[in-house]
């Protein structure tokens, strides 16, 4: 085709773009530096409180400092810390997907149950040793919340591909979806054992205090197959957000993109969870924060999401030690709290619409 | 030279028909073509079949199109409007799919001569949300040319544009169709557009097509009164050019 030249107006457009995208590279690379700040920080903290220089020289120059402080830094504060960066990661990331697939901005894991699903799938493995498939014990809880999350998550999905089903049922569906999981939930721990219920009460409640390096790299493992498969199809899951129809015209194949990805998703959603309990609020506001600072070009957006879900819960981690001196609060409870002004201020500070 | 043939073709939305026996002869590179009929007669579902986005029986001939090209756009109706994308986002978007992240000058280069010819450079930074239907439907129209395709499928291309816009857009599209050899079908409402602009014209109606041909011997009195249901004269205007007049609607 010849190219439309005749009547060019001498408008140049892309060097805008280069600066908007220039712009866009600054702020992630800023939010890398409070995300590396607060994990610095959430290191620092705890029982002993340790200045930032010590910490960096335990990171940096292990040889140099003394031993308890080496084995604090990486045995016990580090794993913590990073479980809170995987974590909130992969939550955000969850939500920013379940928001782009389902063209709601209310989709994330909690909203749409699958975290209650997951959270259910590892009560059946904690109280009742129940395994939804045939696995080793020690993969039993997560690999049951897997499966119940995936469950959720498909039913989700497909409940959204019906003829005359609206982004308002999904939201009701998923409603619905938390409701029936939390009174099942409700149920198994009524009937379990002691022993067994403080494991489901430590569910509800969130917590990282029993972050190990094993669990971090298994959460690491799912963002890293995760992420790269995101990123190829960064385009056509922006494109998504134009309509189904204008994203099929682009020659997406809509059905597969959007199956593939809540696959994705699901996995996202569950392995955290059942490593570290029912975290909502990161999974809704992380994508939210990104985009309004970002945009929703996948190319930003996604990179944004990651570490924008990272940095919540990271700061979260760090306001659960220093809110009551000495104690460290279960950080579902308290996600909530930090993040909730922080999301004010940017709704009510920005101009520009978000969704 | 550039064109389609439809040949028995339809549509089936699971095992409902919703579209029948669409014929036509070469609907060739450099003209327009007008799809025309009541609302929900099978329109846009006829785009959806030619583009492949649903099945159904029969064939769509290509005739010498290139291969491994974007060889048939269609341009939906839907704009999305809640996207957090700027016009010149989501023109790069339409652009670039299917291929990787980083972008030429060139690309770039090509979306401002885009935006520029259909006057839209000075919405290029904002956002879909805030631009009213006629400018989002212009958007569209910059979604569908960076795409470069041979054959283009517009749905309700003029519905939101007000009278300026549609003669302009009409005008500019007959102008590329021409100048890039380019086989546009177009989805109107106005059916004064179709005789002005389009060189052939299919009409759909319930499904079913009624007739398809030269414009000028398909928009008929006959036909205003057995599809549209209204009385209407068609009549030569000072400028030689033939123009509708509805008397009224018949019941």
């Amino acid at each position: 085709m010849v190219p439309v030249a005749d009547r060019i107006s001498g408008a140049e457009g892309h060097g805008r773009y280069r600066a908007l995208v220039l712009r866009r590279l600054v702020l992630i690379g800023g939010l890398c530096v409070a995300l590396f700040l607060s994990v610095a920080v959430d290191m620092a903290l705890g029982p002993a409180n340790y200045a930032l220089s010590d910490v960096f020289r335990a990171l940096f120059q292990p040889a140099a400092v003394s031993d308890q402080l080496r084995v604090i830094i990486w045995d016990i504060r580090m794993p913590i810390a990073l479980m809170a960066v995987t974590v909130g990661a992969s939550l955000s990331v969850a939500g920013a997907q379940m928001q782009t697939i389902l063209a709601n901005p209310l989709a994330s894991p909690f909203t749409l149950g699958i975290s209650a699903a997951a959270g259910f799938g590892a009560a059946l493995a904690l109280v009742g040793g129940i395994a939804v498939f045939p696995v080793a014990t020690q993969f039993m809880v997560p690999v049951n919340a897997f499966l119940m999350a995936m469950l959720a998550a498909l039913f989700i999905h497909f409940a959204s591909t019906m003829r005359g089903v609206t982004v308002e049922t999904i939201v009701l569906l998923g409603i619905a979806l938390v409701f029936t999981f939390n009174a099942l939930l409700a149920l198994l721990q009524y009937l379990a054992s002691e022993q067994a219920l403080a494991a489901v009460v430590f569910w509800t409640m969130g917590s990282l205090t029993k972050a190990t390096w094993p669990k971090v790299c298994i959460t690491t493992a799912v963002l890293a197959v995760a992420l790269p498969l995101f990123a190829r199809r960064a385009w056509a899951l922006t494109a998504l957000r134009l309509g189904e129809d204008k994203a099929a015209s682009f020659g997406i194949n809509v059905r597969r993109l959007r199956l593939e990805t809540m696959m994705m998703v699901s996995l996202l959603a569950a392995i955290p969870v059942s490593f570290v309990g029912t975290i909502g609020f990161v999974g809704l506001v992380g994508p939210h924060i990104a985009r309004m600072l970002v945009g929703e070009d996948q190319r930003f957006f996604l990179p944004a999401s990651v570490i924008c879900g990272a940095l919540l819960l990271s700061a979260t981690s760090v306001v659960s030690k220093t809110l009551i001196p000495g104690a460290v609060l279960p950080i579902g409870i308290i996600t909530a709290l930090v993040g909730v002004p922080f999301f004010f201020a940017l709704i009510f500070t920005h101009r520009r619409r978000s969704w | 030279m550039v064109g389609l043939v439809l040949e028995g073709l339809g549509a089936r939305y699971g095992k409902r028909v919703v579209l029948s026996g669409v014929d036509t002869g070469l609907l060739s590179g450099g003209g327009m073509t007008a799809v025309i009929g009541p609302n929900a007669a099978g329109k846009s579902t006829l785009f959806k079949r030619i583009a492949g986005l649903i099945s159904g029986p029969g064939v769509v001939h290509l005739c010498d199109t290139a291969e491994g090209k974007d060889t048939i756009c269609y341009m939906p109706q839907d704009t999305g409007a809640n996207a957090v994308l700027t016009v010149y986002e989501s023109v790069l978007l339409a652009s670039k799919q299917g291929s990787g992240w980083k972008v030429q000058d060139s690309e770039l280069h090509e979306i401002d001569r885009i935006l520029a010819a259909l006057k839209i450079d000075d919405l290029a930074f904002r956002s879909l949300g805030e631009l009213s239907g006629g400018q989002r439907q212009l958007v569209s129209i910059a979604q569908a040319l960076v795409r470069k395709p041979e054959i283009l499928l517009m749905d309700e291309l003029t519905s939101a544009l007000d009278l300026f816009r549609q003669v302009e857009v009409l005008g500019f599209m007959k102008d590329l169709a021409a100048r890039s050899n380019m086989a546009v079908m177009i989805a109107l409402h106005d059916l004064n557009h179709a005789l002005r602009y389009c060189d052939n014209t299919i009409v759909i109606a319930n499904g079913t097509m009624i007739a398809s041909g030269p414009t000028s011997d398909v928009i008929t009195q006959e036909l205003l009164r057995d599809v549209y249901r209204v009385d209407a004269r068609i009549e030569n205007c000072s400028q030689g050019r033939p123009v509708i007049i509805v008397d009224g609607s018949l019941t």
